[in-house]
């Protein structure tokens, strides 16, 4: 008798679901990499440089002091009654972390705590919400979860009912949206972003896709924006988001807004808005809109995604909704505290006047520099490059570079049965150590072939990556050149 | 314009269906009280810490240190933390790819599974595979994703006990699936019977399901009973007859108390068995940090081992794993801590075995204390708490009280939960969330309220019950089992 769990009766939506982020290429750059542990020589590079997820820490990047400090106190709270603390840890942090504590009852960090996240870091999340957008949060409306993909899947399980449900898609995206819907059984619909105007959203476009979704008897339920963008990097004009807000009150969709990259903006002439801020100043209120957005403790200058904390805030949904919202995170019963109080901390860090403010305003401003350095560089890298055009990135953590390949090489990629950009890619891990994410993870125009490239690295790294990957790329042009 | 996409009529159906009585009515009717200034004493979740019980010293000296490793350079550190604490966190942080800031392996980090591995080895007496091991964001994670691969749609039926922990019925309605209840009989001490599986099982299939798996609860919750080694021999054969996965929760495996029945793991009465059942049972077994003597809940931490499972499966468990990219670092190191834990000699050992000595003959002596207590209350009849952290006792609710909740438009055990709730503080989770048979009342309370407020507990409840019961009798008549 056949065993009950083997690849062919297994959940079919598992078995379709895909996440190149981690998918086949970075598979093989670990095998790559336990090879290299074993003999030195097994390839023709030292090391695998890790250019495929948006992982600042696993490179290098340093955590902010001020909010490490702080958890550390939580994590064991009998240090704040010791005098040698002092000593080793500033005194706001001390101060924040005696704060924090008294908010937590029993002070206790190791017990569930409410399903939506302990009442006083909502407090101070929605205060520090307030803050950014100049408009009220509710912390009842926030919902503290291991990071920002779960709360994705929370919206998409609450919002599909079955493959007639569909939800407006970036192309590119995050590969996260569409895994989640093929999860939850519901359908893609593409909308593409106009790589030639700096990967702009046009709602005229937004309207073609809802529409012809509609005509093939789909129920189009969300709409799903990434700003920063990812892997597109664009910055959305307040103009544009206004737009967006606009149809998704006209079209009733809910606004599905992931801002994790809210702090990651690298060019003077755009500023990150929130949707809550843009739907806000245009006089919609909680009648006028349903609005999720998504924040993570994971990018921006403090990178800690190990630590998988972040939030979504909903406004504009009925008592009755919200009731089994709070159902679903229940199940799961809270998400981790330390995550939470991370949460919190990024969304209130050190003001002016606080001891640690100087040294936090170093950190903060060497990372998001550094980053914004390293995003040109590779920027202008790439576009050297025979072939290859790239877009800047305004913000987020990528490039995602266009390369037309030449017909030879489509063809070789097709004998190889690869995607002609996962060939690209594969071919440059294994001549380079240079892991990329083939663009095909993120999808693209059809007959379009790109990459996604973090602008991670250290700096001190970066000269490599451009050195072996521009000697990489005219070996491979002039091999298959048409 | 029509409804939009977010209004209750237009919501997944299935999400609408779940239910999670653990913080379902009572606990959002005890939050409520709670902030009108009553105060009450949660007994509804396993949530240790919550109600007095510390951290252990050493696992928080740990992680703190590796939180803020600029500590490790400083030459003062030694003032405020043992040197064997410095050393555990430079090698936790040794495993990490960036300490605890950046995303792990998907399955969590190689050098935190290999020490599992090796728990469970010294555990089971049987070597265990790493790669089948996954750190998960709490068991409770881990359980929902197993389930995703394994459920299909309503066709395939995961056979559950009743009473059950209800994240299983709440991640079946979830996911589309059909529960398959399977009776444990409270008059044998919670026990299974094999008869009653096997009619559950042919009444499934008679409804056209496909049963697929089946899952134990291992000391189980809220009842509180350890299976023992043959009853675990049982399950397993009939498993394999019946072509089941077996899904082993085996979250409360420190929590004994009794001797006759030690903890056993599936796996190692599996294995125990030989070819060709040993190579053949598909098992998949959770674990966590929340539970235990450790208690840590906020961390959210666990584990699975796979046994049996092909290749091919596997790796589609780690594709979906790898779109949640990795389960949270620190959690992990408590879990590497726990698996790997301070030996005699260790500097901290001694206040490690202490602290660890102290929770748990507190709880034996808890469990005893609420078993006793409730059966010395009237229509009160209570299994004693053999392991976990529950006590569920039976509630024998007269007729008259049966018709003042329907009434009050409640459940029974509902009506009795609230009315114990108002009148006491005392907030319990009623049976209906657990399942029980038809007529059969109880309740889960928890046994973590500290031993020196339980006495004042029990007779608070006592007091309530007794005038509850005489004031619904009437000429000694009560609900029958």
């Amino acid at each position: 008798m056949a065993p009950p769990v083997t690849v062919n009766t297994i959940n079919p939506k598992v078995i379709e679901c895909e996440y190149a982020v981690r998918g086949e290429i970075v598979i093989l750059a670990q095998k790559l990499q336990d090879e290299i542990k074993i003999k030195l020589e097994a390839h023709p590079f030292e090391e695998i440089l890790y250019c495929n997820i948006g992982n600042p820490q696993s490179l290098g990047q340093q955590p902010i002091t001020f909010f490490r400090e702080v958890l550390a106190l939580c994590d064991h709270p009998p240090l704040l009654d010791k005098s040698e603390t002092q000593g080793l840890f500033s005194k706001d942090s001390i101060q924040r972390a005696r704060k924090i504590l008294d908010q937590i009852p029993g002070r206790a960090t190791g017990a569930y705590s409410h399903s939506q996240g302990i009442k006083g870091l909502r407090d101070t999340i929605a205060a520090g919400i307030e803050a950014r957008d100049g408009f009220p949060a509710d912390p009842n409306d926030i919902f503290l979860t291991d990071g920002a993909s779960p709360a994705v899947h929370m919206m998409m399980q609450l919002l599909i009912r079955s493959e007639k449900d569909g939800i407006l898609c970036p192309i590119p995206q995050y590969p996260l949206y569409s895994a989640s819907i093929a999860l939850h059984g519901g359908t893609l619909v593409p909308y593409y972003l106009d790589e030639a105007t700096g990967w702009g959203l046009e709602v005229s476009d937004l309207k073609k896709q809802l529409e012809a979704a509609k005509s093939k008897g789909i129920d189009v339920r969300a709409l799903v924006v990434i700003n920063p963008g990812n892997p597109t990097g664009q910055v959305l004009a307040e103009e544009n988001q206004k737009e967006i807000v606009k149809f998704c009150k006209e079209e009733g969709l809910v606004l599905l807004a992931d801002e994790v990259y809210q702090e990651n903006v690298y060019v003077r002439k755009k500023k990150f808005h929130s949707f809550k801020k843009v739907s806000r100043s245009m006089g919609y209120d909680e009648k006028d809109i349903h609005l999720v957005s998504f924040q993570s403790v994971s990018k921006g200058y403090y990178g800690e995604c190990g630590k998988r904390g972040g939030y979504m805030e909903i406004t504009g949904f009925g008592a009755d909704v919200r009731e089994h919202i709070y159902k679903l995170a229940s199940v799961n019963l809270c998400s981790n505290i330390s995550g939470q109080i991370l949460a919190s901390l990024v969304m209130s860090p050190p003001k002016a006047g606080d001891e640690s403010y100087e040294s936090y305003i170093s950190e903060r401003d060497g990372i998001l520099s550094s980053l914004a350095r390293r995003a040109k560089t590779l920027e202008d890298a790439f576009n050297k490059l025979e072939g290859v055009t790239c877009n800047k990135a305004e913000g987020a953590m990528y490039l995602f570079p266009r390369i037309n390949l030449p017909e030879k090489a489509i063809k070789a990629a097709g004998e190889a049965k690869t995607a002609p950009d996962a060939f690209y890619c594969r071919r440059l891990l294994t001549e380079t150590g240079i892991v990329f994410v083939p663009g095909s993870g993120f999808r693209q125009v059809p007959g379009t072939w790109h990459f996604r490239c973090t602008i991670l690295p250290q700096e001190e790294k970066i000269p490599a990556v451009v050195t072996r990957l521009t000697d990489f790329h005219k070996r491979f042009m002039n091999e298959f050149r048409d | 314009m029509g409804l939009k996409a977010l209004d209750y009529e237009t919501l997944n159906e299935n999400v609408k269906k779940v239910q999670y009585a653990v913080r379902g009515e009572l606990y959002l009717r005890a939050s409520e009280l709670q902030k009108e200034g009553k105060k009450i004493i949660f007994t509804n979740v396993g949530n240790p810490h919550a109600l007095g019980q510390k951290p252990l010293t050493f696992p928080r000296q740990v992680v703190a240190l590796c939180q803020a490793p600029f500590l490790l350079d400083d030459p003062n550190v030694g003032l405020l933390f043992p040197a064997d604490a410095l050393a555990r966190a430079k090698h936790y942080l040794s495993l990490t790819s960036g300490g605890l800031g950046a995303y792990s392996d998907s399955r969590g980090i190689p050098g935190v599974r290999k020490e599992v591995a090796e728990f469970i080895e010294r555990r089971d007496g049987y070597p265990s595979n790493p790669e089948l091991i996954f750190l998960t964001d709490g068991a409770s994670k881990g359980v929902m994703q197993i389930l995703n691969c394994i459920i299909r749609g309503q066709g395939d039926g995961i056979l559950v006990p009743v009473p059950q922990y209800p994240l299983y019925s709440a991640t079946i309605s979830l996911l589309g699936g059909s529960l398959v209840p399977y009776y444990l009989e409270e008059t044998a001490n919670w026990g299974l019977d094999i008869n009653n599986l096997r009619e559950s099982v042919a009444q499934a299939r008679f409804k056209g399901i496909t049963v697929r798996a089946m899952v134990i609860i291992n000391p189980g919750n809220p009842t509180g009973q350890c299976l023992s080694e043959a009853n675990l021999r049982e399950i397993l054969n009939f498993c394999y007859q019946e072509n089941l996965v077996l899904l082993g929760d085996e979250v409360y495996q420190q929590n004994i108390y009794q001797d006759e029945r030690p903890f056993i793991s599936a796996r190692k009465v599996l294995m125990d068995m030989g070819p060709p059942i040993s190579k053949e049972v598909q098992l998949v077994s959770f674990h966590t940090v929340s539970k235990g003597y450790w208690g840590e809940c906020g961390q959210r931490g666990g584990y699975f081992e796979m046994t049996n499972l092909p290749p091919q499966t596997v790796d589609e468990i780690y594709k979906i794993a790898s779109i949640a990219l990795s389960p949270n670092v620190p959690a992990q190191i408590f879990m590497g801590l726990m698996v790997n834990p301070l030996k005699p000699g260790d500097i901290s050992y001694e206040q490690f075995v202490r602290e660890s000595q102290g929770i748990l003959e507190s709880l034996r002596r808890r469990a005893r204390i609420m078993t006793d207590g409730f059966n010395s209350c009237k229509n009160v009849v209570c299994n004693f708490t053999e392991g976990a952290m529950y006590s569920f006792p039976q509630i024998r609710l007269p007729p008259k009280a049966i018709e003042a909740a329907k009434k009050a438009g409640k459940v029974p055990d509902v009506f009795y939960c609230l009315k114990l709730l108002e009148a006491t503080g005392i907030s319990t989770v009623p049976g209906s969330g657990f399942g029980q048979k038809d007529g059969v009342f109880h309740l889960r309370t928890t046994i973590l309220p500290a031993e020196e407020d339980m006495p004042a507990i029990m007779s608070s409840f006592k007091k309530f019950n007794d005038e509850f019961m005489n004031q619904y009798e009437d000429n000694w008549n009560h609900s029958r089992m």
